[in-house]
């Protein structure tokens, strides 16, 4: 009788890049969830466009490079990139922000180094900071959260500034606006102004922002079931998150009334997201064991350095760029022991 | 009595799936009618065959002598007529046929006689040279000559001898059938692999998931009052049977990259090298007999067979029922490491441990490979700390510089990163390819060299008789120009003499002398 032959191993791996994505974005869901509660409908619009557009990007961009469209769509991996994007956005962001910084961030960030597994940059990352340099003042404009002031804007007047570009008339846009709680300190340190007063203001609650302290939370539990599902490796959040809090730790014990201290770092901005669902990203990140922590501790240090003495509130998105180009030296340098040697 | 274990780096668990063929006891095969032995089947040189067609050979009899010091005795498996030496197709990843002798049987079996063992008196190379001749390999797959891995050398003393009973693989269980029915054999082989050793500790290291086989084992120890001889259990984790994971679990040590177990003072064998090395040492029976595990969703009854070697394995298959559903792979070997063969109609060889057929449903095709998104999974699982990852871009890339740099010969094709990859990346496949790569790079340098040191010799050669030429004639020169030279002196004195003499006669002489000149 005669059989078909297959090289070993011949048992059929558990684990795929599909399934792999997809607990990513599961993961995801209660960070959204909250971010959706306490910013309104804009978050989920940003989502929705930037998803939506980023998958059309990757169909175009596979058809063109002559690349099985169905295996490649099916991974989820555009998908990914696409709500990591549109999560980072302003809520009242105008629908061709997302839309512009999703179709950047997958031809020029991912296909055009080769799709799927050879991007260096982080392409959600390299979209963000896109739009970050080139729409400044879209890309700040924040609102208040659930619970401060008015709260967010309605779900109407929100649509309609996000697809007309202009909100309803007798609603001004500064005075929907608000700055986030990092902005803020930022801001009001340089008005010579104590942390011990900036605090005391109604955007702060009682470990970090409104609003953003319970996104954060939730980004970290999403975060720790993918550790727990072995998706993402403990080591880059531990990395980052580690780096980060004992940046903050030393400079608050310094200065307590002008820094803040470890668990409002933590707990505030794209903290969590960065380290869980942004640094994680494998294909961007350092691979060895201890390569990864050494990239990581970049990161967490680099937000904090951002924060602190940067041009901007955040520095999640340029923390992992950065970082992101030190990968393949840090590589090198960091080879595991090869058992026997 | 417990021993402080360690952990291997890496490692993954797997469903083993060895009830199959565990429940009921090992069957023996009935006598094949014809059997076909490859002589190659051995890590070394093949062996040369001793027999013509038309004799008649009985079982046990030498038919394939050993050919130099890496190589190990074959021998008739039944009783019959030789009906041909040629080559034949055998169980090899290559695929490529290799000389076999194949032997009709009478269905007698008649053994060659005994002969008296008196092993107590033995010296070690004379046991050495006995297990040679008994054909002993290592019987856990790689089907290394015994008496080459005992032989240690004077500088290395041996502290341990390590009997290797984990079988760490899915689906296989010839190793625990065996301990279970034949644990005296394979205490008492372990003593005499001792003696052959010439140590003290012999340890036997089998996965916790055999608690029967470890009973047995540790019953048979006793009751022969085996000294040194210990079971240890070792935690169920693949791949815990790989020679220099075990090694390090039961004692700690790591076996060099690019050593052998003897660099650390330990030799590894296989449990059922031991029961051989009893059977070969005690009995006088060379190896014509092995367990072999059939088994997987493509069998009706799976279950253990004690085979004669050279049985073709569809009647092994037979015996276990036949195949039901849709047989899909024939796998020698495990699911992780075996290796695929076209046909079943090839014979049971030494390393032949397990026949494992697949279905579809259970072992589906692989699918299409994704892009390495260099998540890291494999560097997790790899027990030789290797970044796996790293080398298959390098592998793809055929930089056989880089995947030197990174280990790629530490490398013991377990399979475990290619079985962890979410992009299905067939990774061992690269690493083989890869290493033959090398090799072959290798020995075309290693040829290189040798053209060129040959001619850098004929060279130097054609220089020197060259220069012995051209000295020889300098030599011819010198001498003939002195000859010439005294001749002329001599002329010169015979003409002067003359002048004198004509001198003396008168001036009209002149003429004549200068007219010879001319003539001369």
């Amino acid at each position: 009788m005669r059989f078909n032959v297959f090289t070993p191993p011949h048992l059929r791996p558990p684990a795929s890049v599909s399934a792999m994505m997809r607990e990513v974005l599961l993961a995801l869901v209660p960070g959204i969830a909250a971010a959706a509660g306490f910013f309104g409908i804009g978050v989920l619009v940003n989502i929705l466009v930037a998803t939506v557009v980023a998958v059309g990007a990757e169909v175009v961009m596979l058809r063109l490079r002559a690349r099985p469209v169905s295996v490649f769509i099916n991974d989820y991996s555009a998908v990914v990139t696409g709500v990591l994007l549109g999560i980072a956005l302003p809520p009242l962001a105008p629908w061709w922000l997302p839309a512009l910084g999703s179709a950047f961030a997958i031809v020029f960030g991912k296909h055009l180094y080769g799709g799927l597994g050879y991007n260096p940059f982080n392409p959600a990352m390299v979209g963000y900071v896109v739009l970050l340099i080139s729409f400044p003042r879209e890309m700040t404009l924040w609102l208040p959260p659930a619970g401060v002031g008015d709260g967010p804007v309605g779900a109407g007047e929100a649509l309609t500034r996000i697809f007309t570009g202009s909100l309803p008339p007798g609603t001004e846009l500064d005075a929907v606006s608000m700055a986030t709680p990092l902005d803020t300190i930022k801001t009001q340190l340089g008005m010579a102004r104590t942390l011990g007063e900036i605090q005391a203001g109604p955007l702060f609650g009682a470990i970090a922002g409104r609003g953003w302290q319970w996104i954060n939370m939730l980004f970290l539990l999403g975060g720790a079931w993918l550790i727990y599902r072995r998706v993402i490796d403990w080591r880059i959040p531990a990395g980052v998150l580690g780096a980060l809090a004992a940046m903050a730790l030393v400079f608050w014990a310094a200065d307590p009334d002008l820094r803040p201290g470890p668990v409002f770092h933590l707990f505030s901005g794209a903290a969590m997201l960065g380290a869980f669902f942004i640094a994680t990203d494998p294909v961007s990140a350092a691979t060895t064991p201890r390569g990864r922590l050494v990239y990581a501790a970049g990161i967490g240090v680099l937000v904090y350095v951002i924060r602190t003495w940067g041009g901007y509130p955040d520095g999640v998105a340029f923390a992992v760029l950065l970082m992101n180009m030190a990968a393949p030296l840090i590589d090198t340098y960091t080879k595991p022991r090869v058992f026997g040697q | 009595m417990t021993r402080a274990l360690r952990d291997f780096p890496g490692g993954i668990q797997l469903a083993g799936n060895k009830g199959e063929s565990t429940s009921r006891p090992s069957m023996t095969a009935p006598l094949p009618r014809r059997v076909v032995i490859p002589l190659d089947q051995h890590i070394g040189e093949p062996a040369r065959p001793v027999v013509k067609p038309g004799q008649r050979v009985r079982t046990g009899e030498l038919i394939g002598s050993p050919e130099g010091y890496l190589s190990a005795g074959v021998h008739a498996s039944i009783t019959g007529e030789v009906e041909a030496v040629e080559e034949r197709p055998v169980p090899h990843p290559s695929g490529l046929p290799a000389l076999c002798v194949v032997i009709a049987g009478d269905g007698t079996d008649e053994w060659i006689p005994a002969a008296a063992q008196q092993t107590d008196a033995m010296s070690r190379g004379a046991l050495r040279r006995r297990l040679r001749e008994a054909g002993i390999v290592g019987l856990g797959g790689a089907a290394f000559p015994t008496a080459v891995k005992v032989n240690t050398g004077p500088e290395s003393a041996v502290e341990q001898l390590i009997l290797n009973g984990a079988e760490c693989e899915p689906y296989i269980s010839c190793d625990e059938m065996l301990m279970r029915e034949r644990a005296g054999a394979v205490v008492d082989g372990a003593l005499l692999l001792m003696r052959a050793l010439d140590t003290r500790q012999c340890l036997i290291g089998v996965e916790d998931n055999k608690p029967e086989a470890i009973e047995t084992l540790s019953a048979a120890i006793s009751t022969i009052a085996a000294e040194g001889v210990e079971v240890v259990p070792v935690p169920t984790r693949y791949p815990g049977g790989g020679e220099k994971q075990l090694i390090y679990t039961l004692t700690g040590k790591e076996v060099p990259s690019h050593g052998l177990p003897a660099d650390v003072g330990v030799v590894c064998q296989n449990v059922g090298t031991a029961a051989a090395v009893h059977d070969a040492l005690r009995h006088g029976r060379p190896l014509v007999e092995r367990y072999v595990t059939i088994t997987g969703p493509g069998v009706a009854g799976p279950g253990n067979v004690r085979a004669r070697i050279g049985t073709p394995m569809h009647e092994l298959i037979a015996l276990c029922g036949g195949y039901t559903g849709d047989p899909d792979r024939l796998i020698m070997g495990g699911p992780m490491m075996g290796f695929g063969l076209s046909d079943d109609d090839l014979p049971v060889v030494k390393g032949t441990n397990c026949l494992l057929v697949t279905t579809e449903t259970r072992f589906p095709r692989p699918d299409q490979a994704m892009p390495c998104i260099r998540c890291g999974a494999c560097t997790e699982v790899c027990p030789a700390g290797l970044l796996p990852q790293q080398l298959y871009w390098h592998a793809r890339a055929k930089d056989l510089d880089r995947v030197r740099d990174y280990d790629l010969f530490d490398c013991i094709e377990c399979g475990a990163c290619a079985y962890v990859c979410p992009s299905h990346i067939p990774l061992v496949q690269y690493y083989r390819f890869a290493k033959s790569e090398v090799r072959a790079q290798e020995e075309e340098r290693h040829r290189a060299d040798i053209a060129r040191q040959r001619y850098e010799l004929r060279q130097a050669r054609l220089e020197r008789e060259q220069r012995e030429r051209e000295e020889k004639r300098q030599r011819k020169k010198a001498a003939l120009r002195e000859k010439e030279k005294s001749t002329e002196d001599r002329k010169a004195a015979v003409q002067a003499a003359l002048q004198r003499k004509r001198g003396e006669a008168g001036t009209s002489s002149q003429d004549t002398s200068a007219s010879q000149d001319d003539d001369g």
